[in-house]
């Protein structure tokens, strides 16, 4: 591979991880706020096949991420809704959501099948674009794509660099503490879901009218993407920058099995293209594992300095999630 | 309880208000339905006509209706256990399909030998709940060895079970040529689980479905295993302190669901496809997960709803080519009828609360 | 500010909590709030710094009648609360917890913030790091941060909702000297205890409360007996010690070490006989839970053996221990003790030895009917744990213990219990002693230590003193040891 294709190949991982990257951030926001937000594999899919069909339709582009957006952030309200006003399971109701926009897509999709239609082209920045490298590698992309670069830091300094952003982090660690400090937690709660559910919204036009154009139906390639974000957001410790680097990693994995696959035609292409699975599997074992009491249990037969050392790698390792993650509150 | 006159009166009027609310739910998800083809310009009335014909028309269709009901039935019930334990075993999808690729190994490797072909079935049927049980077991492992929660764990395996199968259509299992998305070869005839003739029903897994059901009930109604898991479910420390070994308890949830969806497997293999195919568990473990939550985890309610869901699937498979509709449409309207009864039933919940009834006297579980 | 109370009303479905309280403190007062649990302490605090909304009554600031909805309501009016466990981000820094709920622009302001919380924690002579985390922080400093907080926010009246509970000695006094610094300021502070010796230390004047009543607000000189008097009603007598006789070993420590990532408790040797009561002493979390908790096999020991009766049990599950005639009762009833969703029938056929695989419901409900009457719980078979108070929970709990029991733990067996209660249960607890049980209990009550047990063991920082015979132990020494006070210099265990 020349030096060039390498470049390419890397850079157009930047912009295949888009997608993840604004359902990663999307659910961190609503997560560290308190909910969950489960329904993300329908969101997304719903999201990409209504932004498409709608660019089509009005031949905007604008007003079919702006309808990604309205699509996540309704699908969020009734999430949050259900969960916050109503304090039904967080877990059955994203579930059930994660089904049903699945199968909306896929209904309301039909006549838009395969259908050629509008796209994002890249918009190389000027005087950057020619820098060796680094231009090739950052600032040949479509806008989508710059706005999940900027997205990453937006969000990393809304949650620790701000006064609203630590109200943030408080509602979802101990909603009471936020409640004696003035915080209407439900009112945002609701807010934070309904933000963090138009974010994922964008997941869905940055597939169908930039990363890979168009709507395919069951064969789009998409289904699954939103449980893969759902576990990079755990991965992510609830951290932007952490989670970035998750989505990217995902999408990297994605193109090196493509890559391998023209270079070892003797393992059958779904080997590699499920191969970002297990190790999602493995990562969430690592990041979890030492919560586990057999391990506390082992630890406590090694010698002292060994335990020592075993504890720190594990506390390393782990993310802990917002305490209150799931937990309705109520202000008496 | 305290057996006072309000309490009697508080218990009468929500037997009544809660059917109430129920349909107020099912006309909910109906009429969202109804907006929704609207939107998309279908006829309502004849789509919904659509889908009763192509489930009740004929004989031959409702057959096909029990053929669904089958399989729903077991993951059903297997994840009622699993729910039973507070686990949300969402990798009940893989573990039907682990069933399935279980199945059709053994039936491969015997179907050249002298053993006669009854024995030839049961062997791939158990094998098929051996290999649901493994798949849970492997969920359950990750959740109570490796503090992986359940729900990530279940779908990341689900995704390699279905890789699993194409790479097996595709490389070691394909076709003579070049392997193709229809699946394996079929197997001969006689590996058939059988018929009821010219229909595509087998009596047996009816049978087997059913006799799970029942099985399901009585254990978690009147084992003591059923009450452990139960606790567990409920608190899991509180469980463990009262002497109930926790995690011996949700691995055996585990596993038994994993049976179940692996016999739901193994029938889609002998009775209904005869070979495998890429989407061999046709979504049953997902729509069982449904089911669970629509019969508010109660075993006996789950047959009715069951079918009402697999008469869904069933009749609206026609609807691409009678009305240009494509048929997840059925999907649509389960998710609607889950979600509206969700929702329904939280806003039950909350208005009894405003009217500081108490809902402990409410019927949610029957108590023994 | 003067603060004054006006005919508090509040009731909770059929409990009234408070019954038309009035009561008013000048500028500059300390005042005590007094009763013991469950008296409307904590329910007249709550509807002043706006947690709760009273059903009737008025409160007026320096004259004025205000409204007060909420919490952040409260502390605009100047009034301010200190929970018993700080409303805090544990996970967060201790500038980041005093800056959050302040209000001001998009930036959180540090630099700006750490001076002043610099400037006024000087004033109190408090010494706390604005860096650090507030998980690595003692209860003692992490009120102390709230009571920064508090002051920066611009609170005239402070709340403080048993604040000594769970801080060693030195804290307290440095608690008490703020308080009266704040009171010199002009401020006014209400001090809510069941502590006696606290609330005469401390307070300016002292109102009792009972059963939602106020009985009483009175000045200095305080008579104890009075004070006793007004908080109970009668006089109450507490019951005769009655030492143990020794019998047979039940449980023998052979220099047992356990630590988590904060503690480590080191070479603990005892031998506990049939029949004793051991009493575990120390501010909570100075490690007698995770001791309690190594001797039951709930955490693996890091060294050092367990035996009980004459089976070596290191290093095995508590279901080991449970077989062999050991039980843990924890603290929190409904989070680790009783199965929220079950009803009483349920725990008992779920507690019982059986083996058979299917349940007989008819004998499980006999067997509920006959333990709800032996042990005085006030439910049926079908009650929900959840629906019984605590008391009926904590004897719920007891009933559900296998008969012949060698040795049982107890975390606060007696926490947040009316006095009928706890007079119960321990009258239970020793009626089995008597059997030949024998009784591990942890407990932050010095006098409940001292009443009920035959030695005790105290913690201090995962320090253990050598077993102390209670009949020589008094409520001062022990005190001291259980802040730290009075240790020898090379701290360990013989």
């Amino acid at each position: 591979m020349t030096n060039e294709q390498l470049l390419l190949g890397l850079a157009s991982v930047l912009a295949a991880a888009a997608p993840v990257l604004f359902a990663v951030i999307g659910e961190t926001i609503s997560e560290r706020a308190g909910v969950i937000n489960l329904s993300m594999n329908g969101t997304i899919l719903l999201t990409a096949m209504g932004s498409f069909a709608v660019a089509l339709r009005t031949n905007s582009l604008w007003l079919g991420f702006l309808t990604g957006m309205a699509i996540g952030a309704l699908v969020a309200l009734i999430v949050a809704f259900s969960s916050i006003t109503l304090k039904q399971s967080q877990v059955a109701v994203g579930f059930v959501l994660a089904l049903l926009c699945r199968d909306l897509a896929y209904f309301l999709g039909n006549p838009y099948m395969n259908i050629p239609g509008p796209r994002l082209l890249a918009v190389p920045i000027p005087g950057l674009a020619q820098l060796p490298y680094v231009g090739t590698l950052f600032f040949n992309h479509t806008v989508i794509t710059y706005l999940s670069f900027v997205m990453i830091f937006l969000a990393w300094a809304w949650i620790f660099k701000t006064r609203p952003g630590l109200m943030l982090q408080g509602i979802g660690e101990r909603p009471a503490a936020a409640f004696v400090r003035g915080a209407n937690v439900n009112r945002m709660r609701y807010l934070y879901t309904v933000i963090g559910g138009a974010i994922i919204g964008l997941a869905g036009p940055a597939y169908s009218l930039s990363v890979k154009a168009g709507w395919a139906g069951t064969i789009s390639g998409l289904d699954g993407i939103g449980w893969i974000a759902l576990s990079i957001t755990i991965f992510g410790g609830w951290n932007p920058l952490r989670a970035a680097f998750g989505s990217y990693l995902f999408a990297f994995l994605q193109w090196l099995g493509l890559v391998l696959q023209a270079r070892l035609p003797n393992i059958p292409s779904q080997v590699l293209q499920v191969a970002p699975f297990p190790l999602m599997i493995l990562t969430l074992l690592l990041v979890n594992i030492g919560d586990a009491e057999w391990v506390a249990r082992t630890l406590a037969l090694l010698p002292t300095g060994l335990r020592r050392l075993a504890v720190r790698f594990l506390r390393a390792l782990r993310a802990s999630p917002p305490a209150a993650l799931g937990v309705p509150f109520e202000s008496e | 309880m305290e057996g006072s006159k309000g309490a009697k009166l508080t218990a009468k009027t929500i037997k009544w208000i809660s059917p109430l609310f129920q349909a107020a739910a099912f006309l909910l998800a109906l009429s969202f339905t109804t907006l929704i083809l609207l939107a998309v310009g279908a006829p309502p009335g004849q789509a919904y006509l659509n889908i009763l014909k192509g489930a009740f028309g004929n004989t031959n269709s409702i057959a096909n209706v029990l053929v669904v009901w089958a399989p729903l039935l077991l993951t059903t019930v297997g994840v009622l256990i699993t729910f039973s334990a507070g686990l949300w075993n969402i990798g009940v999808e893989g573990q039907v399909t682990l069933g399935a690729i279980f199945t059709t190994w053994v039936l491969r490797l015997l179907q050249e030998s002298a053993l006669p072909p009854w024995l030839i079935i049961l062997l791939a049927m158990l094998a098929g709940m051996l290999g649901g049980a493994l798949w849970a077991a492997l969920a359950g492992a990750l959740k109570t060895f490796g503090g992986v929660n359940e729900i990530f764990g279940g779908l990341g395996l689900n995704f390699v079970a279905t890789a699993l199968t194409l790479w097996l259509i595709f490389g070691p299992w394909k076709r003579p040529g070049t392997g193709s998305m229809s699946g394996t070869l079929p197997f001969p005839e006689t590996l058939w689980l059988p018929t009821l003739s010219g229909l595509r029903l087998s009596p047996w897994a009816l049978g087997l479905a059913l006799l799970a059901v029942v099985v399901v009930y009585l254990m978690l109604r009147g084992t003591r295993f059923g009450l452990r898991l139960k606790a567990v479910g409920k608190n899991m420390r509180a469980a463990y302190l009262l002497g109930v070994p926790t995690w011996q308890h949700m691995m055996a949830s585990f596993l038994l669901c994993g049976l179940l969806a692996g016999l739901a497997g193994a029938l889609q293999v002998t009775a209904v496809y005869h070979r495998l195919i890429p989407s061999i568990s046709s979504g049953y473990g997902f729509l069982g997960l449904l089911v669970a939550m629509l019969v508010n985890y109660q075993a006996v309610w789950a047959v009715p709803v069951a079918l009402f869901f697999a008469a869904l699937n069933i009749g609206s498979i026609q609807l691409p080519i009678v009305l240009r509709l494509d048929s997840s449409l059925a999907g649509v309207l389960q998710g609607l009828l889950v979600l509206s009864v969700l929702l329904v039933e939280g806003a039950r919940q909350q208005i009894m609360k405003r009217l500081r009834l108490s809902d402990e006297s409410a019927p949610v579980e029957e108590r023994p | 500010m003067d603060v004054a109370l006006y005919d508090i009303h509040k009731t909770f479905g059929r409990v009234h909590a408070n019954v038309g309280i009035t009561l008013s403190v000048p500028a500059g007062t300390i005042q005590g709030i007094l009763g013991e649990n469950g008296a409307g302490k904590s329910t007249l605090m709550k509807v002043l710094s706006g947690f709760i909304r009273a059903d009737r009554g008025e409160i007026r600031l320096d004259g004025r009648p205000v409204v007060i909805h909420s919490p952040s309501d409260a502390i605009r009016h100047g009034i301010g609360m200190l929970h018993q466990d700080p409303l805090d981000f544990p996970p967060m820094r201790v500038i980041d917890n005093f800056i959050l709920g302040r209000k001001g622009g998009l930036l959180p302001g540090r630099a700006a913030a750490k001076r002043d919380f610099r400037a006024l924690a000087d004033q109190f002579g408090f010494s706390l790091d604005p860096d650090a985390y507030v998980d690595t922080l003692t209860v003692g400093e992490r009120q102390q941060l709230e009571i920064l907080r508090l002051l920066w926010l611009g609170a005239r009246v402070l709340i403080f909702d048993e604040p000594t509970t769970g801080i060693s000695a030195a804290q307290k006094e440095k608690l008490f000297a703020a308080l009266r610094l704040l009171a010199e300021q002009g401020r006014t502070v209400l001090f809510v205890s069941h502590k006696l010796e606290d609330v005469e230390g401390l307070c300016h004047k002292i109102a009792v409360l009972r059963q939602g009543y106020l009985v009483g607000d009175v000045r200095p000189p305080y008579k104890t007996a009075q004070l006793v008097e007004m908080m109970f009603g009668k006089s109450v007598a507490m019951g005769e010690r009655q030492p143990a006789k020794p019998g047979p070993v039940a449980l023998r420590l052979e220099s047992l070490s356990v630590e988590d990532d904060r503690l480590k408790v080191r070479d603990v040797s005892l031998t506990v006989h049939k029949g004793e009561v051991i009493g575990l002493a120390g501010m909570e979390g100075s490690g007698q839970g995770l001791f309690m908790r190594a001797i039951c096999g709930l955490v693996r020991p890091t060294g050092g053996r367990v035996w009980v009766g004459d089976q070596d049990l290191t290093g095995r599950s508590y279901l080991a221990h449970k077989r062999h005639g050991v039980a843990f009762l924890p603290a929190s009833r409904l989070e680790e003790g009783l199965v929220p969703g079950l009803n009483l029938t349920e725990h008992f056929v779920l507690a019982e030895e059986r083996r058979s695989f299917f349940v007989d419901w008819n004998a499980g409900r006999s067997l509920a009917r006959q333990r709800i009457l032996d042990f005085n719980i006030r439910g049926a078979p079908e009650t929900p744990v959840e629906s019984l108070s605590g008391g009926n929970q904590q004897r719920a709990l007891l009933a559900l213990l296998r008969v012949p029991l060698d040795l049982l733990l107890l975390e606060h067996p007696t926490r947040g219990l009316d006095i009928e209660s706890t007079i119960y249960i321990w009258s239970k607890l020793k009626e089995r002693c008597a059997q030949g049980m024998a009784v591990l209990f942890i407990s932050s009550d010095l006098e409940e230590i001292l009443q009920y047990s035959d030695r005790v063991l105290v913690f201090f920082s995962g320090r253990v003193t050598p077993p102390l015979e209670a009949a020589d132990l008094t409520t001062d020494r022990l005190g001291e040891l259980i802040g730290g006070k009075g240790w020898p210099e090379k701290g360990g265990q013989g």
